[in-house]
């Protein structure tokens, strides 16, 4: 039965991951997400997950590792400074080809930063923060209600590529409660014939690895996961456009910086300014190639990436853009969230 | 109609669980809402506050920086909120304890002693953030009394449901002090 | 079997084919052939999963023919406890040497064992780094050379030889731990009994099993594997004695 309540993001992503069919959870606590965890170990009893407050985020990523290794259900959440720390587990899994599920609820940075929202992590999110050739599927919700939908949807994406699946938000998101609504609890049945559950007399033994010392064995690794990567990138790839029709100034923003973007949008409206919103859903898979079709249309005059960093994801903006119109960036730095008016400001200013 | 609000005081002056609450009840009427708080280590001891919008449409954002409505409990609040009320907004402060009152002549402005109140008509001073929600729902009827009744119903812990009836009477007792 | 003929010795069916990376005299070999043995007599190949770790036994899975993982350095421990939790009938363990197990994975071993993970940790203590060339490990002996510590251990500086079993065995939820070697026949079979006893601890849910193997490494201790032996009974086993550190079973019957 779906469920109407008022929610913090934290919360209903946790509650999310339950009705999702979650086998296990591990993670450690730090602001501005420590409510998951809490509310997973509150609601323990009722269920039969397992739940371990690791002794760090490295052990916790490395439990992902191991049980989602052994075909179970399995998710970690952090904030920052955390998934800095989970980078190399990351890794280790995207080689492996291990599913999970991740949320990195992001805080100010760099080094200790603050906790206050911030998407200074999208470099590391989109870009692969550990090393090697890899890629994590990123979703990045802007709302209490995707955060919701992402879980279902991350752990969906993850089981059927094989491959670590993370959840880009925000302490805001995180933080704040909205209405939402509760899907119906599903009934999760692992298949996964590759999992390390003892080696039965019907097949060879499972080995998950991310070793191949030879470099033509490295080479086929890499070019397989790219294989896959490619097929990521023909079907999920996931976008909102809002009064873009016949924008002449686009705004491209993610997360909490797109409920901003949609408020200045319509005060713009308001104004007569033809004024759009372009915003990615699915930040790895990006959406390159439809924002490359929409500055070719001759309309549109320039784009203006809105975010919470130093100027990040304007990059991919600008690698979709082509040269074919200006990219301009307005970000707020360090925790603070850009408020509607002086994002609406800079933008009059672009216009001149 | 979109209304963006916000309440602020210091940690456990129960400014959180306010807007908690009308955001609960305004859903339960069928509105969009959002609720965003203040967190972090400044919840310790220092100023908390949450920002509170409820819209007959979907709400864009959640953080807004100028509000129809402040409620403020103190007076390094009223300090930061003051001149953050739209023109013609609302701006509810707690008069026993803020000794320099608002000085702007274009907002609707209602000094309310809610801690004495609280305090010496109600014996609890912990229900006068009740209070200053009954005077903000006499003056700007955003919800129905009854919704945020039922809100207690819904939200409070079965062990503190004996005390709806006193949160009752702070809410009438502000909607009476608003008059 | 022909005629007239008795088997006394066979591989184990739980052993791959694949000839062994291991240099001669190492106990890697002689201890991947009693798990295996072990496993087989058990009858629980279809229940044991192995972790692997980052050492000269990383590619174990290459040899026993079981379902593995191969952990990150240091974190086989995080991992075992990953799958043991999600899959809690399975036979776990991870093998482990000292680099990965007493110095960058310390944090995860002393959590585990912490919580009393209900899994076996097999840990081969040679007292140095074998895959990478013999640099000094949180094991080596005081005054022990090695490439990182070419004028011998200085414990002044380098801090004391770490002693696992010793301080694995202070842990209350760990129900077994035993060191054990491999340098006689004899000593080779209590290792081989000490395995099995852990996994039989593991199996009634007894809590932790800990079988620290004071190993040799003759190739990067620049030694015979016959004085390797020599070295072990020598230098090693007087500061990292044999013997039974922690059992339940006995503490209980004491009681």
């Amino acid at each position: 039965m779906a469920e109407v309540k008022l929610m913090k993001g934290n919360e209903a992503l946790a509650e999310a991951a339950i009705r999702a069919g979650m086998q296990a959870y591990f993670g450690y606590p730090i602001t501005p997400q420590s409510e998951v965890i809490e509310y997973l170990a509150a609601q323990e009893p009722k269920h039969d997950y397992v739940l371990i407050q690791a002794e760090s985020e490295l052990a916790a990523v490395n439990m992902l590792y191991g049980s989602g290794g052994a075909g179970a259900r399995v998710m970690t959440t952090t904030s920052s400074p955390g998934f800095s720390l989970m980078q190399e587990g990351v890794s280790y899994m995207a080689c492996a080809e291990i599913p999970c599920v991740m949320v990195n609820v992001v805080r100010g940075g760099p080094g200790l930063g603050t906790v206050q929202p911030s998407q200074g992590d999208y470099f590391q999110a989109v870009k692969g923060g550990g090393h090697g050739d890899y890629h994590v599927i990123v979703l990045g919700p802007n709302s209490v209600q995707e955060m919701v939908d992402h879980i279902y949807l991350a752990f969906e994406l993850a089981d059927k590529y094989r491959a670590p699946t993370l959840i880009l938000a925000d302490g805001a998101i995180g933080q704040m409660m909205e209405k939402v609504i509760l899907p119906a609890p599903i009934k999760y049945e692992p298949d996964k014939p590759w999992a390390t559950t003892g080696k039965t007399p019907d097949r060879e033994r499972n080995i998950l690895t991310s070793l191949y010392i030879q470099s033509e064995d490295m080479e086929q690794r890499n070019l397989k996961l790219q294989a896959k990567y490619k097929v990521i990138l023909k079907n999920e790839i996931r976008y909102e456009e809002y009064e873009i029709e016949d924008a002449e100034y686009i705004i491209v923003a993610y997360g909490l910086c797109s409920r901003i973007a949609k408020n200045v949008v319509n005060r713009a409206r308001d104004e007569g300014l033809k004024l759009g919103l372009f915003r990615p859903i699915s930040l790895w898979p990006y959406p390159w190639d439809r924002i490359g079709e929409i500055a070719d249309a001759d309309r549109v005059k320039f784009f203006i990436s809105v975010e919470m960093n130093a100027g990040q994801m304007v990059e991919d903006v600008k690698l979709a853009v082509c040269g074919k119109k200006p990219v301009f960036f307005f970000g707020r730095l360090g925790g603070i969230v850009p408020t509607p008016e002086e994002t609406y400001e800079a933008i009059k200013e672009k216009i001149g | 109609m979109l209304q963006e609000m916000i309440f602020a005081g210091f940690g456990g002056q129960g400014v959180l669980s306010m807007g908690t609450l009308l955001a609960y009840a305004a859903m339960k009427e069928g509105k969009d809402v959002s609720w965003m708080p203040s967190y972090g280590p400044e919840m310790r001891g220092g100023t908390a506050n949450c920002i509170v919008n409820i819209s007959d449409q979907p709400i864009s954002s959640p953080i807004v920086s100028a509000y129809d409505v402040a409620v403020v409990f103190n007076q390094p609040s009223l300090k930061k909120f003051e001149q953050k009320v739209k023109k013609g907004g609302i701006l509810i402060w707690e008069s026993t304890t803020i000794k320099e009152p608002p000085s702007r002549k274009d907002i609707r402005i209602y000094p309310i002693p809610a801690i004495e109140k609280a305090s010496q008509d109600l014996k609890n001073v912990k229900v006068m953030n009740m209070l200053m929600l009954g005077v903000l729902l006499k003056i700007n009827a955003i919800v129905k009394k009854e919704s945020v009744l039922q809100a207690l119903k819904d939200t409070l812990p079965e062990r503190h449901h004996h005390l709806i009836p006193l949160n009752k009477e702070a809410i009438d007792l502000g909607m009476s002090l608003a008059d | 079997m022909k005629e007239g003929y008795e088997l006394v010795y066979k591989r184990p069916s739980t052993l791959t084919d694949r000839r062994m990376s291991y240099c001669p005299g190492c106990f890697h070999s002689t201890i991947h052939k009693f798990m295996m043995e072990i496993v087989e007599e058990m009858d629980i190949q279809d229940k044991t999963v192995g972790v692997c770790p980052v050492g000269c036994s990383v590619f174990a899975y290459n040899y026993l023919d079981i379902d593995m993982q191969e952990a990150a350095h240091g974190r086989a421990a995080a991992v075992a406890t990953g799958i043991k939790r999600v899959l809690p009938d399975r036979i776990v363990f991870s093998y482990q040497g000292d680099g990965d197990l007493a110095a960058i994975g310390t944090a995860e071993t002393l959590h585990a064992c912490n919580r009393g993970e209900n899994f076996t940790f097999i840990f081969i203590n040679n007292g140095i780094y074998g895959m990478t060339g013999g640099q000094m490990a949180p094991t080596t002996l005081d005054g022990q050379i090695t490439s990182t510590c070419p004028y011998g251990r200085d414990v002044e500086t380098a801090g004391m030889p770490m002693k696992m079993a010793e301080i694995i065995s202070s842990f209350e939820k760990v129900s077994y731990v035993e060191r054990v070697s491999c340098n006689t026949p004899a000593n080779a079979r209590k290792a081989k009994r000490a395995i099995r006893k852990a996994f039989e601890y593991q199996m009634e849910g007894m809590g932790t099993t800990f079988i620290e193997v004071a190993a040799n490494c003759p190739s990067n201790w620049k030694l015979t594997p016959e004085e390797s032996l020599k070295w072990l009974e020598e230098k090693v086993y007087p500061y990292y004695p044999l013997g039974v550190f922690r059992d339940v079973k006995k503490l209980k019957k004491e009681e």
